[in-house]
């Protein structure tokens, strides 16, 4: 069985339509939403409409339909009393003297399924998904120009990377949809907008619940769910920047063109497996003219409670990938710029841990965070040495190991104020240049490989003024690259429009 | 070289074939695995099910139930449960739709028999007529916090006794008793809770959060404040102040808060304004004699007897 059967095969799973569900209503609702509207630009037209609810509503009390009948006259008087703090529960409430048994019977039958026919205006509308909006933009003070910045001892990824520019700067707009499809599907667009006026997809996908017991399956784009903050959106990352493992082994963060199926084992403690099989054309990957699976990740992750207040979730994933060709740049012995290219196998493994805790399990005042994860990566293949010479360049076996880690605390110490400190650190490990060893070149041919232990210290506090809004400063100790030290002052704003999104662990 | 699709297939074989091995081993539980969002839910299951159904709460009475962490150990539960029973009007919002998505059970989707919204089965209060974040954490759907009006309880309870027997159909008929017993006893306890709560008629007082709009309704108390100057909004010094300075010239006879939420303000109040503070339990295990729903409200009318003294 290749991997390309079991990927058609899950593919036509998904499409196989799932068992009945019961219609949902809501006639309701609709009204109420068509009232609000009519409300806020025809006033004189509400009368009409209140009088229209009325007679469906003496319809429906006519019927056994007592259910929507006891809700409707709260909904009209709605919109009459709205500066009253505490409506009196007069319309569609039990008299005292009248409760239990009987009225509570009356109340049981459930609201109407079929579609409303006054509601007809709004329900093309009632059907867009919903859109939340992120804005977010920073003030930076570094000590060292950021142009200057690379990670040392790393083949550059391409990516996010790095301590962005000095001064005010926008950030990446998030803009996402998302909706049920069908009974079967839903799916969700999240696009960044950059400031330099270009759009990136950071994730479309279709989501399949229940393909079998426990078992989801997504396809399109999607933040890959391995180790603990990849499948994160900037915007709820606890700091203003990603980890440095992170930026160094996957430029920022794993996204996968392709398919996730996830399955959650029916035990008491949490247990998922997943397994991803994607184009593998981001960084560690690089963009391939071949048919096939560029990249594969495989994850499973633990979880469960310690007690009220404490919960925690560890995980282990691996990720393979396949590179032809990644190119990066560097300068050569003389300091002349070279292009040179690697092909080969990268395989990484991550380990993530997380602990939550709060006092009762009551997040609201204070609670903790912990957190960390561990990254390490084996290369072996080719590497070429200025691809763009005449010859072709030089080409010889590569081969590294390299490894790096964070760990990072928050304390919310009041509510709405919180206060964070992660430490980076990287090591490059051991590098085998074939062209080295062989003594076609020297090390100094490979600026960027020479070996470096990178780290970073960074402290933060932020405050949220609501749920939807948050303030930070960061400093950070940057020793990306061991020449110096940048030292980084960040102001960052984050703020939510739109829809209420839920959030993960 | 068609290696490359081989080397990444030989890794991943064992976990499909894993998959699908525990999916088609693991059998249905006997009793109906009940998940509820909240602990008054959780106990009005078991008053009605029994035995039938194997009940837990999601939160406890000490937890906001707007801001719930999705734990792996929730999305764990949700995962093997058959029926969710949630308050709905949007109050996990901000929880709920995470654990059902994460917990790849199809039985707890929206619409779908195993998820239940108790708000749809009752007149919901407090419907806002526009909606803008502006005014604070409102919910489009009205006031979710439904469960203190008891009379919303025997509603809840009676379309909560259809759907398990809905889910559970060879024990349809268990659970109409259950229910027909629950309700007997409920409709006496409202009787006698109304009969001992009438001298609080009238009776002003100043909540936390609105969210005991449904018990003043029911009992007929005036609520003349919010510690929160807008719904979800932490109460500031300066909000408190105006409050005390408001309730010197219209008294009210206590501070209401509930048991998740924090005493330090109510408390600032009740001193500065001379006023009885009460922590309510607002759910079942919000204090000692909240055991159950019998509990909640004969130790929530109890308490607030006493505060209005």
């Amino acid at each position: 069985m290749s991997i390309r059967l079991s990927a058609v095969a899950l593919v036509a799973a998904a499409f196989v339509p799932p068992s009945a569900h019961a219609a949902d209503d809501s006639e309701l609702r609709d009204i109420r939403a068509q009232l609000e509207q009519m409300k806020a630009t025809y006033e004189g037209r509400i009368q009409a409409l209140e009088s229209r609810l009325q007679a469906l509503q003496q319809r429906l009390e006519a019927t056994p339909l007592t259910g929507i009948a006891t809700s409707a006259p709260a909904m009209a008087s709605a919109h009459k009393d709205e500066a009253a703090p505490v409506r009196e529960a007069t319309g569609g409430a039990v008299p005292p003297e009248r409760s239990g048994d009987a009225v509570a019977a009356s109340a049981a039958a459930e609201p109407l399924t079929s579609a409303a026919p006054g509601g007809a205006q709004t329900a093309a509308s009632g059907f867009n998904p919903a859109i939340s909006l992120i804005l977010n933009g920073s003030y930076a003070n570094l000590s060292r120009d950021p142009s200057l910045y690379r990670l040392q001892g790393f083949i550059p990824s391409g990516g996010e990377v790095g301590p962005g520019a000095r001064g005010f700067s926008l950030g990446d707009s998030e803009l996402s949809l998302s909706a049920s499809i069908d009974p079967t599907f839903s799916g969700r667009l999240t696009a960044s907008i950059a400031a330099e006026d270009r759009i990136e997809v950071e994730e479309a996908l279709f989501e399949r619940q229940g393909l079998f017991d426990g078992a989801t399956l997504r396809g399109g784009r999607f933040l890959s769910s391995i180790g603990y903050l990849n499948s994160q959106h900037a915007h709820a990352w606890d700091f203003f920047d990603a980890p440095l493992v992170y930026q160094a082994f996957f430029g920022g963060q794993m996204q996968t063109d392709g398919l996730q199926l996830k399955w959650l084992a029916p035990t008491d403690r949490y247990f998922e497996l997943g397994v991803e099989a994607g184009a593998g054309r981001g960084f560690p990957g690089a963009e391939s003219k071949r048919n096939g699976i560029g990249s594969g990740a495989l994850f499973a992750h633990l979880g469960d409670d310690l007690g009220d207040s404490a919960s925690w979730r560890t995980g282990v994933s691996y990720v393979l990938n396949r590179a032809r060709d990644r190119t990066y740049d560097d300068t050569d012995a003389t300091g002349a710029p070279v292009t040179n290219a690697f092909s080969g196998n990268s395989r990484t493994w991550v380990v993530d841990a997380i602990y939550k805790w709060s006092p009762g399990g009551n997040a609201t005042r204070t609670n903790l965070k912990l957190q960390g994860e561990y990254f390490r990566r084996t290369e072996c293949g080719m590497l070429v040495q200025d691809i763009a010479a005449a010859s072709g360049g030089n080409s010889g076996d590569y081969r590294s190991t390299q490894s790096g880690w964070y760990l990072q605390a928050v304390y919310q110490f009041i509510p709405q104020w919180r206060a964070g400190v992660r430490y980076d650190r990287l090591d490059s490990g051991r590098v085998n240049i074939g062209l080295v060893s062989a003594g076609t070149l020297s090390a100094a041919d490979f600026p960027i490989l020479q070996s470096a232990r990178p780290s970073r210290a960074t402290a933060m506090v932020d405050y949220s003024l609501s749920e939807f809004s948050r303030l930070r400063l960061q400093f950070a100790a940057d020793r990306s690259n061991p020449a110096a030290t940048d030292r980084q002052i960040y102001l960052q704003y984050i703020m939510s429009l739109g829809a209420h999104g839920a959030h993960s662990f | 070289m068609n290696i490359p699709t081989f080397r990444i297939a030989s890794p991943l074989r064992p976990f499909i074939a894993l998959a699908l091995l525990l999916a088609v081993g693991c059998k249905a539980h006997a009793a109906l695995n009940v998940v509820a969002c909240e602990p008054e839910w959780a106990s009005l299951a078991k008053e009605i099910g029994g035995d039938r159904v194997n009940v837990s709460s999601a939160t406890t009475a000490t937890q906001d139930p707007h801001r719930i962490e999705a734990r792996p150990s929730l999305i764990a539960r949700m995962r093997n449960a058959d029926l969710v029973v949630c308050t709905g009007l949007d109050l996990e919002v901000g929880w709920l739709p995470m654990l059902i998505q994460q917990s790849g059970n199809s039985r707890l989707a929206s619409g779908s028999p195993g998820y239940f919204e108790a708000g749809r089965f009752v007149t919901p209060l407090e419907v806002p007529v526009r909606l803008d974040r502006s005014d604070g954490d409102v919910h489009a759907q009205g006031n979710p916090h439904i469960q203190l009006d008891p009379r919303n309880i025997a509603k809840v309870a009676t379309a909560l006794a259809e759907r398990l027997g809905r889910i559970d159909a060879p024990n349809a008929g268990a659970y109409q008793q259950g229910l027909q017993a629950f309700q007997a006893r409920w409709s006496a306890g409202v009787a006698k809770w109304e009969q001992q709560a009438q001298p609080l008629k009238g009776v002003a007082v100043v909540s936390h959060h609105k969210n005991m709009s449904y018990l003043w309704a029911w009992l007929g108390l005036r609520e003349v404040g919010t510690l929160e100057p807008k719904p979800g909004v932490e109460p500031s010094a300066g909000h408190l102040s105006a409050l005390s300075a408001q309730l010197a010239k219209q008294p009210a006879k206590m501070v209401v808060r509930s048991a998740y939420e924090d005493a330090r303000a109510s408390q600032w109040l009740a001193d500065h304004a001379q006023v009885s503070m009460v922590a309510l339990p607002f759910t079942v295990g919000g204090n000692d004699k909240a055991t159950d729903l019998f509990g909640l409200f004969d130790s929530t009318v109890a308490l607030l007897l006493d505060g209005a003294k």
